[in-house]
């Protein structure tokens, strides 16, 4: 972050409106959204596509893949693998992309004024 | 093996269930008391302090989470109707994620104590608290009474009390209400003399208990069919009793069955379905119970870990539910369950028996695994209940006491008095509910109050996080609107009115039911003979499952009351968005 915008001077809740109007602000947000809102689209119409599927296609979820165990079943046990992975892939994101930016505009706020 | 408690002599199994109960009360009063020494502030009270780690509230979440509809109903369904149980545990499962990726930071974040914190953070606080008040006590209560009925009559089950038998004196119906009462009276102790530490902590320790006792069920399944799934998946469907026997291990048996010759029930049974699983999914993120647990951990990091951790706990614990419903259709079989409860909600003590005599040497085996799953199962309703009475008496407490009536005049000592009070009022008015409604088919409650969440809590909950022109009209519209349809739905729906129409084909009735409804039991005007109002007029609304309706009515009407208001307030905004944020200025 060498272009820093400088420490917003006002005390109190202006430091708050203060820092959400700076450009690193606005990139702690974009960064945060660009994971959640795509991911949460993703895994609701991978989840209503298990639901319909189990609605309407009960051929197809009826198919047999070894012995007893069925499409049906293998589909909602991958449901049980991409909620795993989504909370381990977000859990990493957060990590790296996001915490970063949010400490240092926390240290931002909460720093002394001088 | 047909009955659960005749074998041995009922009498074993009742002395080492009931040895086992007491124990557990025991120890969970050691842990309140030792709790309430450390709880001084508000904060202690209402958020445990704000001291339990990642995994600690991880657990907890777990025992808050993991109710006895979802031990010992969900492997019930799965046990008599095979694979649509797991849609339910999917749909539990999933719903997860909505709170990780959206809600839960951001609400540690900005809130303090209860759900409605954030939402008053940038609008009017009267109306804004008063809906949100209204609505956690509404999802509590109905959850709280599903729980509440379910335990009465489980418990009777357990100790193997039927109709016409005694225990101690006390017949069926006598145990059902003692059992009510007794819950009543621990889940206020558990509340008032512990408050958030003592209730997170009697969850952890459900969570172990749940936990050690799934696995080692699920272990012993497996074990019985030499880890092989396949066999264990083969033998459930050929004790099914279905046909054909494969049907059991493929969606369609209970939810969105096709109706032969009659497309209009098949679509209402399809719609039902989604209905459902949309009502699941996005209802978790809403339940005033869940979200404030996420208050009691430092900050927005350790609200991260602890989802995750419940994602993990709770998505194992569902797969082991799979292992008990199939295996207990495999070794107990329909019959056996169904002679015990039409429901199947004995289906996993049952196979513990099953399987105690089976590994731990004979009846007295038996009777001891027996009597260990029925002690997971009351520290399960234990847990859940003390959780649900937290959340309604904080909202009671601190926002429509401290922050409506008292316009945020009060004293934080004050306002834990009226929380302990209000925990006090909220358990004797379910206790009261909980003995009118103990003959009741109330289990339709538990989906009631995740549709609500949904309908009413999470469109409120999401748009003002995330929608700057989100507002007050928009918060109370979503609110009441969500909430009204839900409920009006359901009180239009088969649940309530069990008659025969286009969308709902006649039950097969026991001569019990048909005396009931006032009908011949060879009648044909009975769909559901359970309903609440009447059982031979026709349903309005053929959809047992409000989501599908009134979501978009609670998502529509809040945003529709956002827009056509004229209140603004970008600060409050970009102040309430720097806090959720970074965490800064967090409490």
């Amino acid at each position: 972050m060498s272009t820093e915008t400088p420490v917003p001077t006002g005390t109190g809740d202006n430091r708050y409106v203060s820092v959400a109007n700076t450009p690193e602000f606005a990139a702690l947000r974009r960064a945060l959204r660009r994971f959640v809102f795509p991911v949460s689209a993703a895994f609701l119409v991978w989840y209503a596509l298990y639901v319909l599927l189990s609605a309407y296609a009960r051929d197809f979820m009826s198919t047999k893949v070894v012995g007893h165990v069925n499409i049906a079943l293998i589909f909602g046990l991958l449901q049980f693998v991409s909620t795993f992975l989504i909370a381990w892939l977000y859990t990493r994101y957060a990590d790296r992309r996001v915490d970063p930016l949010a400490d240092e505009l926390r240290a931002k706020i909460e720093g002394s004024p001088e | 093996m047909s009955d659960i408690t005749l074998a041995v002599g009922a009498s074993t199994t009742r002395t080492l269930t009931l040895t086992l109960f007491v124990v557990l009360v025991a120890a969970t009063l050691a842990i309140t008391i030792w709790a309430s020494r450390q709880t001084k502030s508000a904060a202690d009270f209402y958020a445990g302090g704000r001291s339990f780690t990642g995994f600690q509230n991880g657990m907890a979440i777990g025992g808050d989470y993991m109710s006895a509809a979802s031990f010992l109903g969900i492997a019930g369904i799965i046990a008599l109707n095979g694979y649509d149980g797991f849609l339910y545990s999917i749909g539990f499962l999933v719903a997860w994620l909505v709170a990780l990726l959206l809600v839960a930071e951001l609400m540690r974040n900005s809130g303090r104590y209860t759900m409605a914190d954030v939402l008053a953070f940038r609008m009017r606080q009267a109306p804004v608290r008063t809906a949100g008040s209204i609505s956690t006590i509404i999802v509590s209560i109905f959850y709280l009474l599903a729980q509440m009925v379910g335990a009465g009559a489980l418990v009777a089950l357990l100790l193997g009390i039927k109709a016409g038998d005694t225990f101690l004196g006390m017949s069926a119906e006598t145990a059902k209400i003692v059992t009510i009462a007794l819950i009543g009276v621990l889940m206020i102790v558990y509340v008032t003399v512990g408050g958030m530490k003592g209730t997170t902590y009697v969850q952890i320790v459900k969570a172990f208990m749940l936990m050690l006792g799934a696995l080692l069920l699920t272990l012993m399944v497996f074990a019985a069919f030499k880890f092989n799934l396949s066999s264990l998946l083969g033998e459930a469907a050929a004790k099914s009793g279905r046909t054909p026997p494969e049907s059991f291990l493929q969606p369609g048996l209970r939810y969105g069955r096709d109706i032969a010759g009659n497309a209009t029930a098949t679509l209402a049974s399809k719609l039902d379905l989604i209905s459902l699983g949309l009502a699941l999914v996005l209802g978790t993120a809403g339940l005033p119970h869940i979200l404030i647990r996420f208050y009691t951990v430092p900050d927005s990091k350790a609200a991260r870990k602890s989802v995750v951790w419940a994602i993990g706990i709770i998505g194992v614990f569902y797969l082991m539910t799979l292992a008990l419903g199939f295996g207990a259709a495999a070794l107990v079989g329909r019959q056996a369950i169904l002679a015990q409860d039409p429901g199947g909600n004995t289906a996993a003590p049952q196979l513990a028996e099953a399987l105690g005599k089976r590994y731990l040497g004979g009846d007295f085996g038996g009777s001891l695994l027996l009597a260990i799953i029925a002690a997971v199962a009351f520290a399960t309703i234990l847990a859940v209940v003390a959780g649900l009475t937290l959340a309604s008496s904080s909202s009671l407490a601190h926002d429509l006491y401290a922050n409506v009536i008292k316009r945020g005049q009060t004293t934080e000592r004050q306002e834990v008095v009226v929380a302990r009070y209000s925990a006090f009022v909220i358990g004797a008015v379910a206790i009261v509910l909980g003995i009118f409604a103990r003959n009741l088919n109330v289990a339709f409650l538990v989906a009631l109050a995740f549709a609500i969440a949904a309908s009413a809590n999470l469109p409120a909950i999401l748009f003002s996080l995330f929608w700057k022109k989100f507002n007050t009209r928009g918060a109370t519209w979503g609110i009441y609107a969500g909430l009204l349809s839900a409920v009006g739905i359901v009180l239009l729906s088969p649940i309530a009115w069990g008659g025969v129409s286009d969308a709902r084909t006649p039950a097969t009735l026991t001569a019990a039911q048909a005396k009931t409804c006032g009908v011949e039991q060879t009648s044909k005007q009975v769909s559901n003979a359970t309903a609440l109002f009447s059982c031979t007029t026709a349903a309005p609304i053929p959809l047992e499952n409000p989501g599908l309706i009134s979501i978009p009515i609670g998502f529509i009407f809040a945003a529709i009351g956002a827009i056509t208001s004229k209140e603004r307030n970008p600060d409050k905004y970009a102040e309430l968005e720097a806090r959720s944020l970074t965490g800064a200025g967090a409490h």
